[in-house]
């Protein structure tokens, strides 16, 4: 155990913890823009700076180990300044229209202007020019509000394994690409939307959410994602009673199987809640036309032609199908049907969708 | 004479720095011959001994540096900086090809005292001739038998300035994107391909032999107490001898530029000079006379540096200057840490603007609040050293500033 004084408090921490976690074990609020638990290391955005005794410079606490004895303080003049003028160089940079932006309320950059009071970038100059369209039906990139944290870069790579992205030129002209500037689907990306989950600003924005609400407007609900036995927890987030879009919950708890994580199906694949196609009582053709009819007729029927198939052509002339978008009781309660009432083994399952 | 004392560069045009044969003519591989018969902590010690401390600009103790290399891990590497990217800076050139056999046998040391089997040569993209140049004289090392289980690679760089700065070096030796990591951990526990690698500049190792040699009671004799032994210099600019020197580190600035510089061009007076390349600070007349060595630089708010000496006449506009380096390090940012990759670009445009004459006494403040910032908050040197021009030419000569705002 090592112990050292942040903001005048004494704490005690296991040897290897790093300087941020001591710092918000002491209580101290640490701006962080690309620090994500996580994700490897980068230590590049500089706002998680802290004023460490003896030292001359800056120390970045996400990327620095705890020392017994260091004297930390986590608002100095100087730390205020350091953070101050990165949100104004970010500022610069950034197109602002917070008005129109999905993630309005829900923006790192907004908190941190907002509590270090950034009104405006006295580095006003050449504005931002890195906006391309990407033609895709699922993630917008909008690199005009990008702040370069590269958290996509490394929850691309990292949690999805997908490597679609990566840095390209240098300086203030490096953005975030994909090999040879292609869009997102001729890449080898996935759409996970993994990158969305941790843009900590409106960079990166799902184009099935836009416009249908931000969530501060939105109720949450916890949920399991329907699609397949892998049981990822999303938050669907619901506005007048119609879901408008979906959140990962990060958290290990809560969010069990995927910390998150979630698959083009669980994030993007939600829109058929509302389909007007979508089935919603049962159709019997009848003269070459489907029909809908009540529940009872449609069991009936269904039970009647199973029996002249199965007395016509035996029980395994019959097969049963099921989905994996039913419950596991579902399923169980399938197989029971086709082994003990039809009397086959022919069952399967489609495993995922 | 003129105070030169010629220690790596002795003989300098002498020999063929890629024969092996024609440096142990002159008393090469000794040294190494005596490393062996060390024990790895006895060669760190002699280098401690020695007080010899790096000289590619950070000034920190190599044997120290060699120190930090945990002793039982299986692999480990020498790697030498020649990305040399420093403008005005042409010295571990000018060792390469005087005496790159002195450079391969200060990394062999390296790798006795370290435990290592493998170096790498880094080489800055520009230098194609160094790189046949060491690989012929690394191939004359190994038929020579000198080298004998150390192996030497030399890679190219591609032109990046930031891959000078160690950990970027060492993530384009592993292929990867010039981009510096941070720190801790350092090289020395987990550098190249992570694992305990030493990085020292060609000057660095150029001077080991010597020291294991004539001993390191010898070397630390020579020049400054805390910085002893001697500083290659490149001399740039207004000057009548734009060449390079070897210079006890006791020497004096105004000796390099009056005496081995034989004075400002067409009898001119001294405006400035830059010391350490376009990331040193701009040094007034009134400061020159001062020991080159590391520490009375410090003194005086510059930095040796790589040992660049760029000299500016009284007829030369030194915001004009400035600009021009704020340029060069816009364009050389890597993007990865936020004060570096918009501070250097917004510092560019504030700096063309004052130039240009459109800049306000605000753009101005705003220069040295931005500069107050990258210093303290930026991951590497590039971004802490960038400013530096900029301030201290502010801090010397506001008057010029003054003279061209609004």
């Amino acid at each position: 155990m090592i112990t050292l004084t942040i903001d005048g408090k004494r704490v005690t921490v296991p040897k290897g913890t790093s300087l941020l976690d001591a710092c918000r074990i002491a209580g101290a609020d640490i701006p962080t823009l690309c620090h994500d638990p996580e994700l490897s290391l980068a230590g590049s955005c500089r706002m998680c700076v802290v004023e460490v005794a003896g030292r001359r410079n800056l120390i970045a606490s996400c990327v620095t180990p705890a020392e017994e004895g260091m004297q930390v303080e986590t608002e100095s003049e100087a730390v205020i300044e350091a953070r101050r003028i990165i949100l104004e160089l970010l500022l610069a940079r950034h197109k602002l229209e917070c008005h129109v932006c999905e993630r309005d309320g829900d923006c790192k950059l907004q908190d941190y202007c907002y509590r270090y009071g950034v009104k405006d970038s006295r580095f006003k100059g050449e504005e931002p020019h890195f906006y391309k369209e990407d033609p895709n039906p699922f993630i917008e990139r909008d690199y005009d509000k990008c702040i370069m944290c590269t958290k996509c870069i490394r929850a691309c790579a990292e949690i999805t394994g997908a490597f679609a992205i990566n840095l390209k030129n240098r300086g203030h002209n490096a953005v975030i690409s994909t090999a040879f500037d292609l869009g997102l689907k001729d890449s080898t990306c996935v759409f996970c939307g993994q990158c969305i989950m941790v843009c900590p600003v409106g960079s990166l924005v799902s184009k099935v959410e836009k416009g249908r609400g931000r969530t501060y407007q939105t109720e949450k609900v916890r949920t399991v994602c329907t699609y397949c036995g892998t049981g990822c927890t999303l938050e669907l987030k619901v506005l007048n009673d119609r879901v408008v879009g979906v959140n990962s919950i990060r958290d290990e708890k809560l969010s069990p199987a995927n910390r998150g994580a979630l698959c083009v199906k669980g994030r993007f694949g939600w829109d058929f809640i509302d389909s007007p196609e979508r089935l919603k009582e049962p159709l019997v053709r009848k003269n070459g036309e489907l029909m809908p009819v009540s529940w009872e007729e449609a069991l009936d029927y269904t039970a009647k032609r199973l029996k002249e198939v199965k007395e016509k052509w035996g029980s395994d002339s019959i097969a049963v199908f099921t989905s994996a978008r039913t419950t596991n009781e579902e399923n169980y309660l399938l197989q029971k049907l086709a082994r003990a009432v039809i009397g086959t083994n022919n069952i399967d399952h489609c495993a995922r969708l | 004479m003129n105070g030169e004392k010629r220690i790596l560069l002795e003989y300098a045009d002498k020999i063929n720095p890629e024969k092996a044969e024609d440096y142990i003519k002159v008393g090469g591989y000794k040294g190494l011959e005596k490393a062996r018969k060390m024990k790895p902590k006895q060669i760190i010690e002699e280098v401690k001994k020695s007080k010899l401390r790096g000289r590619g600009g950070a000034g920190f103790s190599t044997g120290m540096k060699w120190s930090f290399v945990p002793e039982h891990a299986p692999v480990k590497y020498v790697v030498c900086n020649l990305d040399e990217g420093e403008p005005g800076t042409y010295k571990d050139r000018i060792i390469c090809e005087k005496n790159a056999q002195a450079l391969l046998e200060g990394m062999a040391i390296c790798a006795l005292a370290i435990g290592a089997k493998k170096g790498y040569i880094y080489c800055r993209g520009e230098y194609p001739h160094i790189v046949r140049l060491l690989n012929n004289a690394i191939e004359s090392a190994k038929k020579a038998g000198v080298l004998e289980d150390f192996d030497i690679e030399v890679r190219m760089g591609a032109g990046a300035y930031v891959c000078g700065e160690e950990t970027a070096l060492i993530e384009s030796i592993e292929g990867k994107r010039g981009e510096p990591r941070f720190k801790p951990p350092f090289p020395g526990v987990e550098g190249l391909w992570g694992v305990p690698t030493v990085v020292n500049n060609v000057e660095t190792f150029a001077c080991i032999p010597y020291i294991l040699t004539h001993g390191a009671e010898w070397f630390a004799s020579i020049g400054a107490p805390d910085y002893p032994g001697t500083k290659v210099l490149t001399l740039t600019g207004d000057i009548n001898n734009p060449t390079y020197f070897e210079v006890p580190t006791d020497y004096l600035l105004s000796d390099v530029i009056y005496k081995l510089g034989g004075g400002i061009k067409g009898g001119r007076k001294l405006k400035a000079v830059q010391v350490g390349g376009s990331s040193g600070a701009f040094i007034p007349p009134e400061n020159i006379h001062t020991s080159i060595d590391f520490d009375s630089m410090s003194r005086i708010g510059a930095s040796l540096g790589s040992g660049a000496v760029f000299v500016l006449d009284e007829t030369r506009d030194i915001v004009d200057v400035a600009t021009r380096i704020a340029k060069f390090f816009e364009h050389e940012s890597c993007g990865k840490c936020n004060p570096c990759r918009e501070g250097t670009f917004r510092m560019y445009e504030m700096m063309q603007r004052i130039n240009a004459g459109r800049g306000s006494e605000e753009d101005l403040e705003n220069i040295l609040v931005l500069s107050r910032v990258m210093q303290k908050a930026s991951l590497c040197g590039l971004g802490q050293a960038a400013p530096i021009p900029i301030e201290t030419t502010i801090k010397h000569f506001r008057e010029d500033y003054m003279r061209k705002l609004m």
